[in-house]
Parts: structure tokens; C-alpha cells; sequence
């Protein structure tokens, strides 16, 4: 093969993804599969007792029901060596989302604000919905275009977002609302809230944009034959997102 | 020694379980019932000896980890 025969389209990003596992995690293999085999990057499992991410770009804290959901959900489970290591990522910057039970063990371990308790209906809830995404300034949403709905499924019992009404004042006034359930139409409201979360809050991010977390399961939507490919909006932002910073870095 | 901890969500956190409850209660001819709150209740027995120290260890497991402070109060109380 001659230099001209050389692809000249971009190549794509090849990044190092640290998916979590605990005892009862069960989401972990869907997110190894999306990045790997559908978007095609270096993925990991990384097991709870591990002190160290070792070469991370960034993290994912998959769903599931880590250590049984015992006490509170992801209560025992923010505690793991691994969530040490994660808690140093975050404050180093590093990109973390956490998908369904990783949203609710980011929430128990402080790297986002609020607490997510029993569905209102107290039911398990497990459909597909529509998101709306609030904002394009963000690692986990750069991708999505604002007129976008996402159609991802959610599954869990325990996804009604809580916070005290000041936080929620901040996290609107820091656009920091990721994602809200919405119709099929876009519109927000109270039938297209699935669990009673306040202001049909979906998915939010820390103040500093670098953590995120949401209870649908985007990687359960990232190729068409499982219903809907809207997923991989999400993890294309964060590729995006990890992309920019690497060439930032190199220059 | 024992450590007796009530965990109670906060008043103005939704409390589904408290209203299914309730609804249920009624619904059972139980009447003049104004609200029910649905908490948690744990025993941890202790090997030490001192109140003090223990009060301080367990308040303070309790505030880090055993109920979450967004969400719920607790009640300590050590016999």
C-alpha cells in the first residue's frame, strides 16, 4: 500500500474507558459493549477492590444493584477502594458518568448533589422514555442536537431525583440539568415523569461539568436493532468531549 | 451495649410508601390517621463500655453512612 492509498478521513479517538463493577452489578457488560464493540474503544472492567483506575480517560459507574442495594441504593458500594480512586479522578478533572445504580453511588459518595428514592408509583419501571437535553455544554451532551429527543429505556425502582429546593436552584441557575423526561412530543411533563422526580429531572452534572449521572440506560440504546440508537449521542459527546482534551494537551 | 438507631425520611421528602401505607390502613376501616412515615430501624450491639465513645463512633457512622442526610433524619439512642 502506497502514502496515497492512506485513509485521510480522521481517525477515530481511541480512549481508555474504566467501567466499574460491583458484587451485583449487572449493566457492566451492556457498557463494555457499547464503547467496545459499538464504538469501538479500549474498555475495561475495573473490580471494586482495585486502589487504582490505572491508564483511565474516563469512568463509568454502570447500573445494577450493587451489594444488594442493601441500607440505601449504592450506599455500601461508595465506600469500595475503587470509589476512593474515582473520588481523585473527579477531583482531578477526570470524566465520570454514572448510568441508573453508578447515578445513584455518585450521588451517596457527594460527587453530585441530591438522592434518588422509591418511584412514586412504587413500582419497578421498565420502558422505554423520551429525554430532553437541556443544555450542549457539557461532556456527556455536546452531541446531542437541542431539538433531539432520546429515546433510551429506563429500569429501576429507585429513580425519583431528590435535593433540598436550594440545590435545585443551583443546579438550574449552573445549568447544571442534564436531561428531563419528556412526551414524545418534547413536552415536559408530569404523565412523561416516569418516578416523580423533581422538575422530571432524568440526569444532572457537578458544578465543575466533569461528573454526571442519569438513570436511563443510554447503553442499552446504542444500536438500532435493540429499539433505538439514541444512546450513542451520549457516549459520542463524552469521545468528543475526551478527543478536545487530548489535542488541547498535545498542543 | 446497644445502639438503637430510627431512621425517618425528612418531612419534605416524598414518602410513597408512608401514603401506600396509609391508604391501606384506611382502607381497613382505620380511621383519624393523619400520616405515615415508613423508616428504618437497626440494633448494633456493642462490645464497648463507654457511652460517650460509643455515641460519638456510631453518631457518626450514622451521619456518614448509615442514613443520608439529603433524605432522612435518624434518632440514636444507646441502652
Amino acid at each position: 500500500m502506497t502514502n496515497d492509498q492512506q485513509p485521510t478521513t480522521h481517525h477515530p479517538p481511541n480512549l481508555n474507558f474504566a467501567v466499574l463493577q460491583f458484587p451485583a452489578s449487572n449493566c457492566d457488560q451492556d457498557a463494555l459493549h457499547a464503547l467496545g464493540d459499538v464504538l469501538g474503544q479500549s474498555a475495561r472492567y475495573v473490580w471494586h477492590k482495585e486502589t487504582s483506575l490505572g491508564n483511565t480517560d474516563a469512568v463509568i459507574v454502570p447500573g445494577g444493584f450493587s451489594f444488594g442495594d442493601y441500607l440505601r441504593c449504592g450506599a455500601i458500594a461508595r465506600f469500595s477502594p475503587v470509589m476512593q480512586a474515582v473520588q481523585q479522578f473527579a477531583a482531578n478533572g477526570g470524566l465520570v458518568l454514572g448510568i441508573c445504580n453508578g447515578f445513584q453511588v455518585l450521588c451517596e459518595a457527594g460527587l453530585l448533589p441530591g438522592a434518588l428514592i422509591r418511584n412514586r408509583s412504587l413500582q419497578f419501571r421498565c420502558e422505554p422514555v423520551y429525554l430532553k437535553t437541556l443544555t450542549s455544554d457539557s461532556p456527556f451532551t455536546n452531541q446531542i442536537p437541542s431539538d433531539k429527543r432520546l429515546k433510551i429505556p429506563i429500569a429501576h425502582g429507585e429513580g425519583c431525583y431528590f435535593a433540598a429546593d436550594e440545590t435545585l436552584q443551583r443546579l438550574k441557575a449552573n445549568n447544571q440539568i442534564l436531561w428531563q423526561y419528556c412526551n414524545a412530543q418534547g413536552e415536559v411533563t408530569d404523565a412523561a415523569n416516569p418516578n416523580g422526580s423533581l422538575w422530571n429531572i432524568a440526569g444532572i452534572c457537578n458544578e465543575r461539568r466533569n461528573v454526571a449521572g442519569l438513570m436511563p440506560h443510554p447503553e442499552r440504546a446504542c444500536e438500532a436493532m435493540l429499539g433505538s440508537a439514541d444512546g450513542c449521542a451520549i457516549f459520542q459527546s463524552l469521545l468528543h468531549a475526551l478527543e478536545s482534551r487530548k489535542v488541547a494537551t498535545a498542543a | 451495649m446497644k445502639a438503637k438507631i430510627i431512621i425517618t425520611p425528612k418531612k419534605a421528602v416524598v414518602d410513597p410508601q408512608g401514603k401506600a401505607v396509609q391508604n391501606a390502613l384506611e382502607h381497613l376501616g382505620y380511621n383519624g390517621i393523619r400520616a405515615v412515615h415508613v423508616g428504618k430501624y437497626l440494633e448494633i450491639e456493642l462490645n464497648g463500655a463507654d457511652p460517650a465513645i460509643a455515641r460519638r463512633q456510631i453518631d457518626e457512622a450514622c451521619h456518614k453512612f448509615l442514613s443520608n442526610p439529603v433524605i432522612e433524619d435518624y434518632r440514636l439512642e444507646l441502652e
